[in-house]
């Protein structure tokens, strides 16, 4: 492989109290491109998705082993700084979930969270936030109103550009059409493809036509274990794995 | 799967409903007599609170009119016993104001932060314990805590500040502080609940600590709850009378820190077994203002209720 690998997970393994959620997970996740994770409901793609930011930590009885590197560094080392590593590896979750406060004051929480006071410089960050979630001109003239008054799609791209306003290095999104009208889902994949220019991005789907529209590579998870990745095409093309030909022949799922 | 499902008959046709037999008469008389009892017992609630109104203002008014409204409400002196009666009221609702406010100053930050740690913070054990401790505090009679305050609390005031006396408007405002914990503590604590899991996940996703979002995105997301805990904290401490008559002294001066002072609550107490004539009918007068003073907490209450639900 000829990129640069951001995020690697080595012999991972995740239980939710006795349930084995995730077995012996391998997987790089290469720089700048789209990488999907794929499966049926409860196959653990969205609980592989939330080990890479640490997000699982606050499930109670979680109990994780194995590796997990973010650029070489091993995340899951008492030493590390979790809301540091937070800060590189942002999240946008399943529903919208913008904060009941202002679409300005949304887009600042992140940077004031991490000391950002100088209102000149938050102006320019929430601008070139707003900008990158390709939401810019829709509400650059009500940027004090509450962000709860926007629709489902504008939403979750506020919710984008909030995460993007803390400048990570990698975007993880957890199924972040799902719960959008097509018109919506199609402006968010355009966004995303437009993104993995300056981010690494991960996301997790159950809409196989999404994986092959916006992704570059492609896991595909069965039962808490990592059946295959490969590029996106080969995948859907020629997947080497029987279980992957039925999940994505539609045979179950 | 799809074959099976194929191969299997099909539904047969539904048989004919029979429809039980209709209900007997007197089911239908007991349905009407119960709406009815409801109807009542409804009305009563509303018809307390109408013949209170009617008769607070009927018996509060006269003393009003006599003294004259302005000497009555910012008159500085209460002499209801004097040879040459005064009728001034204002220390008592200064006192009165200052009680409440002092509680709330005290009570809120306190009872704002008790809520976020058994909301947020405590191990579920933990919780489990206080809470309860927390209802208990709720169901002490009023008296209790008077007693509480006199034994202890006006024995401190007085050693510490060297005071005559120790009974004043600081040992009741420190009764009156704990007293509507309580209420502060479980109402903030329900809208801090009720905030999204969402919300906190999204901020903790940002890099935030658990504290930061705590502050920064669960409180101010049950503001209108905890503004409502506020509000209702106001509520319990301005009508207390018997825990502060206890602690208060009693003595209707302009209200200072450490010096005895007077309610309006205290006030009527105080002198109503005694009173006749003008002077009782001027206890009927801070009835009167208190119900309004009260009445107005209420509307708030409610206007800030209503807001969160829209």
């Amino acid at each position: 492989m000829d990129q640069n690998i951001i995020l690697t997970a080595k012999g991972l393994n995740l239980w939710y109290s006795e349930n084995h959620a995730l077995k012996d997970i391998n997987l790089d996740i290469p720089q700048n491109q789209v990488t999907a994770l794929i499966g049926p409901s409860g196959c653990g793609k969205s609980t592989f998705l939330k080990t890479l930011d640490r997000m699982n930590d606050l499930v109670p009885g979680v109990k994780i082993e194995g590796s997990v590197q973010y650029r070489g560094l091993e995340i899951y080392d008492p030493k590390v700084n979790v809301t540091w590593l937070r800060k590189q590896i942002g999240m946008v979750f399943q529903k919208p979930n913008p904060f009941p406060m202002s679409i300005y004051d949304n887009i600042a929480y992140g940077p004031r969270t991490h000391g950002i006071r100088n209102k000149k410089q938050l102006d320019e960050i929430v601008e070139k936030a707003l900008q990158g979630a390709a939401i810019w001109d829709e509400v650059k003239d009500r940027l004090k109103k509450s962000a709860l008054g926007l629709s489902g799609g504008q939403q979750q791209r506020i919710c984008i550009a909030r995460a993007l306003a803390v400048e990570p290095d990698v975007l993880l999104m957890d199924e972040a059409t799902s719960a959008l009208d097509p018109i919506s889902t199609s402006k968010i994949e355009d966004l995303i493809a437009d993104l993995k220019k300056s981010y690494t991005i991960v996301i997790v789907t159950h809409n196989m036509q999404q994986a092959t529209r916006v992704s570059d590579r492609c896991a595909f998870f069965l039962h808490g274990e990592l059946v295959e990745a490969d590029d996106t095409e080969k995948l859907f093309s020629v997947p080497r794995d029987k279980r992957t030909e039925d999940y994505i022949t539609g045979r179950f799922g | 799967m799809k074959e099976k499902a194929l191969s299997k008959p099909l539904a047969q046709p539904q048989q004919e409903v029979s429809q039980p037999e209709a209900k007997s008469g007197n089911v239908h008389v007991l349905e009407s007599a119960m709406k009815l009892i409801f109807f009542i017992c409804g009305f009563i609630a509303i018809g307390f609170v109408l013949v209170i109104t009617v008769y607070l203002i009927i018996s509060g008014l006269p003393a009003i009119r006599e003294v004259g409204l302005v000497e009555f409400l910012f008159g500085t002196e209460w002499a209801s016993t004097a040879e040459q009666p005064k009728f001034g009221i204002l220390p008592l609702i200064l006192t009165s104001v200052y009680g409440t406010a002092g509680a709330i100053v005290i009570g809120v930050p306190i009872g704002f932060l008790m809520a976020m740690f058994l909301s947020k913070v405590a191990p579920r054990r933990v919780a489990n314990v206080i809470r309860p401790v927390v209802d208990l505090l709720a169901g002490i009679p009023s008296i209790v805590y008077g007693l509480v305050g006199l034994m202890v609390l006006v024995p401190l005031v007085r050693t510490t500040f060297h005071t005559a006396a120790g009974e004043s408007l600081l040992a009741s405002i420190v009764v009156l502080a704990v007293m509507i914990l309580p209420s502060i503590i479980s109402v903030s604590e329900t809208a801090l609940n009720a905030v999204p899991r969402e919300y906190e996940e999204a901020s903790l996703a940002l890099g935030a600590t658990e504290i930061e979002t705590y502050f920064r995105v669960s409180a101010p997301a049950a503001k209108s709850g905890i503004a409502a805990a506020v509000v209702l904290g106001v509520g319990r401490a301005i009508g207390e009378a018997m825990a502060i008559m206890m602690v208060a002294g009693n003595v209707a001066n302009m209200p200072d820190l450490l010096s005895s002072v007077r309610f309006l609550t205290t006030g009527i107490a105080v002198e109503l077994a005694y009173s006749s004539g003008l002077q009782r009918q001027a206890l009927f007068s801070i009835g009167l203002v208190l119900f309004l003073f009260i009445m107005c907490i209420n509307v708030i209450l409610n206007v800030v209720l209503k807001r969160k639900k829209g």
